[in-house]
């Protein structure tokens, strides 16, 4: 039993450990480790490409993780005051954007923008004073509107899941003692759901950083970190790459580090974090 | 005030849900109508979209037959493998393991899926491709070993991929069961084997179908896999859809096959649900 649980580790963790090992060989070689370098690391932070890539998406993923972050929790507030048949309703949509592939999400998203676009632009023309007339397109936009799809969902649940353990009794009783509903939410519930907010919140950064199916359909022009990093192991697998790859995998461990160690605080009963 | 205690609160119920219902009106049900109108269309003579209404496009549907194919054959074969390697290890974690290094172990199983996709994927890439394992074997006199670009490949990267979603909710079920009713089970003389098959893994049954189902779900619609691994070889829906709408600019024909594979996932959704009615006993399931 024991070997068996170590081998499924080696398994889970020898395949990312190769890539960040072979991300500091001075060689150009793939299977030969001939010395330690950085070099790799300089190279592609060299890379004006590969910068812009980086900001986009860390500009994607703010801009969606903050509005899901708020827009979930408030919906996560608000389902609890519906009654059961429009609360089944907006579960249903939520589960929706949950399980309806990426790939789905993300043509969906293309195909409306793009008919949307497709009437507005003309009319924008006509009614613009000015010869460059301003056009609607995919950017992003566009990509934080899928992700955030998605991630507002995420963070609903989570959210709600830790609304569902709050004692009823202590919420009445703030009552009781004549707090109005805001200083209840603000002084006994905020401070409760907090941690679950904010674990939401670097879920669905890691999310957005992450993705790469959803915006590969609505980016446009616009280049996001996966993105990048599809279009460089297309051509072809080096050392530079595998930089690129070992600093997308430690960005996104330090946020579900963060996350879990967040979300450890109170809900110790469960370690899955869904 | 003007207002009554009941339409204030009804105000504010609204104005909570008010983002997130937008959100979901705008950028899910509107799109989703869209696909489906954009399915009933031609393609344009340049490519993109021309309207119609024609069912022609899901008559076509055979074209893309491979695609179905595999995807309908590797997601659950990808599932049932994932469920092979995980029940075991969720079992060691859930049971077995000793509480103090219970929190760590869970958590070093669920950090790899929060990470890239892409990235441990890639990695695979580089293990599999010729410079990686045959390469080695190569140099042993083991010459021409093809790995990447194969089935199998496909499959071990879905394992990989999808494992610690598989091996989560298995654990949270074995970890939820009554210690008590074990030893019961070993007082009133039952061998370990005969309680694992008659208390243990019954009771587990939830988790398992729970990790089976969203396995499947998401494998449904995976791209990254079948692409890297899989060198266009190996082909899914997913892959069929980027090829439609980003290369051949055929829209109609891939609003219908987006059209197809959402009605797959709901399928696959109701059965799962189901199964887990009947298992669980209640309609208190949680899939999600």
């Amino acid at each position: 039993m024991r070997a068996l649980i170590t081998s499924v580790y080696v398994f889970l963790y020898a395949p990312i450990a190769l890539v960040v090992l072979f991300s500091f060989n001075a060689g150009r070689n793939a299977s030969e480790f001939t010395g330690f370098s950085a070099q790799w690391y300089g190279k592609a932070l060299a890379n004006p490409f590969l910068v812009t890539a980086l900001q986009n998406s860390l500009i994607i993923a703010l801009v969606s993780a903050t509005l899901a972050a708020v827009f979930g929790t408030m919906a996560a507030l608000g389902l609890e005051r519906l009654g059961a048949r429009t609360r089944a309703i907006f579960d249903g949509l939520l589960a929706a954007a949950i399980v309806v592939p990426g790939v789905v999400i993300g043509i969906a998203t293309l195909v409306a923008l793009v008919a949307v676009f497709g009437a507005i632009n003309p009319a924008i023309a006509a009614l613009w004073p000015g010869d460059r007339p301003p056009q609607l397109g995919l950017g992003y936009g566009s990509i934080i509107a899928a992700h955030g799809l998605f991630t507002m969902a995420l963070v609903t649940m989570i959210v709600k899941a830790r609304i569902a353990t709050l004692g009823r009794d202590i919420v009445e009783a703030s009552a009781d003692l004549y707090a109005t509903p805001f200083t209840t939410f603000r002084d006994i519930v905020l401070p409760q759901i907090l941690p679950s907010v904010l674990s939401g919140f670097l879920l669905a950064f890691t999310f957005s950083f992450d993705d790469f199916i959803v915006a590969f359909f609505v980016a446009g022009s616009k280049t996001t970190l996966p993105i990048y990093v599809f279009a460089s192991i297309r051509r072809g697998v080096t050392p530079e790459v595998n930089a690129i790859a070992t600093m997308v995998l430690v960005a996104s461990l330090l946020l579900i580090l963060i996350s879990r160690l967040l979300m450890r605080d109170k809900t110790q009963k469960s370690p899955a974090g869904e | 005030m003007a207002l009554t205690m009941t339409a204030k609160r009804r105000l504010v119920t609204t104005a909570l849900l008010a983002p997130a219902s937008v959100w979901l009106f705008v950028f899910l049900v509107l799109p989703f109508i869209a696909m489906v109108i954009f399915s009933v269309g031609e393609r344009g003579p340049a490519g993109g979209y021309q309207a119609a209404f024609t069912f022609a496009q899901y008559a076509n549907l055979p074209a893309r037959a491979a695609a179905y194919w595999n995807t309908l054959l590797l997601a659950p074969v990808g599932a049932f493998f994932c469920l092979v390697v995980a029940y075991p290890t969720a079992y060691y974690l859930a049971v077995k393991a000793s509480p103090r290094h219970r929190l760590l172990l869970v958590s070093l199983v669920v950090v790899p899926f929060w990470t890239s996709l892409l990235v441990r994927t890639y990695a695979w890439m580089y293990i599999l491709g010729s410079r990686g394992i045959p390469n080695l074997l190569d140099m042993i006199g083991i010459a021409d070993v093809r790995l990447l670009n194969t089935p199998g490949a496909v499959l071990l990267g879905i394992v990989y991929g999808y494992l610690p979603l598989m091996i989560m909710p298995i654990y949270v079920s074995l970890e939820k069961l009554d210690r008590r009713l074990l030893e019961a089970s070993a007082d009133l003389g039952a061998k370990p084997v005969s309680t694992f098959f008659s208390v243990t893994l019954p009771l587990s049954l939830p988790g398992v179908m729970t990790g089976v189902a969203l396995v499947t779900i998401l494998l449904l619609g995976e791209y990254l896999i079948p692409q890297l691994l899989g060198g266009g070889k190996v082909f899914f829906i997913g892959n069929a859809l980027v090829d439609l709408f980003l290369q051949s600019r055929n829209w109609p024909f891939g609003s219908a096959i987006a059209v197809t594979l959402v009605a797959i996932v709901v399928v696959v959704l109701m059965v799962a649900m189901r199964i887990a009615w009947r298992i669980s006993g209640t309609r208190q399931v949680d899939l999600i």
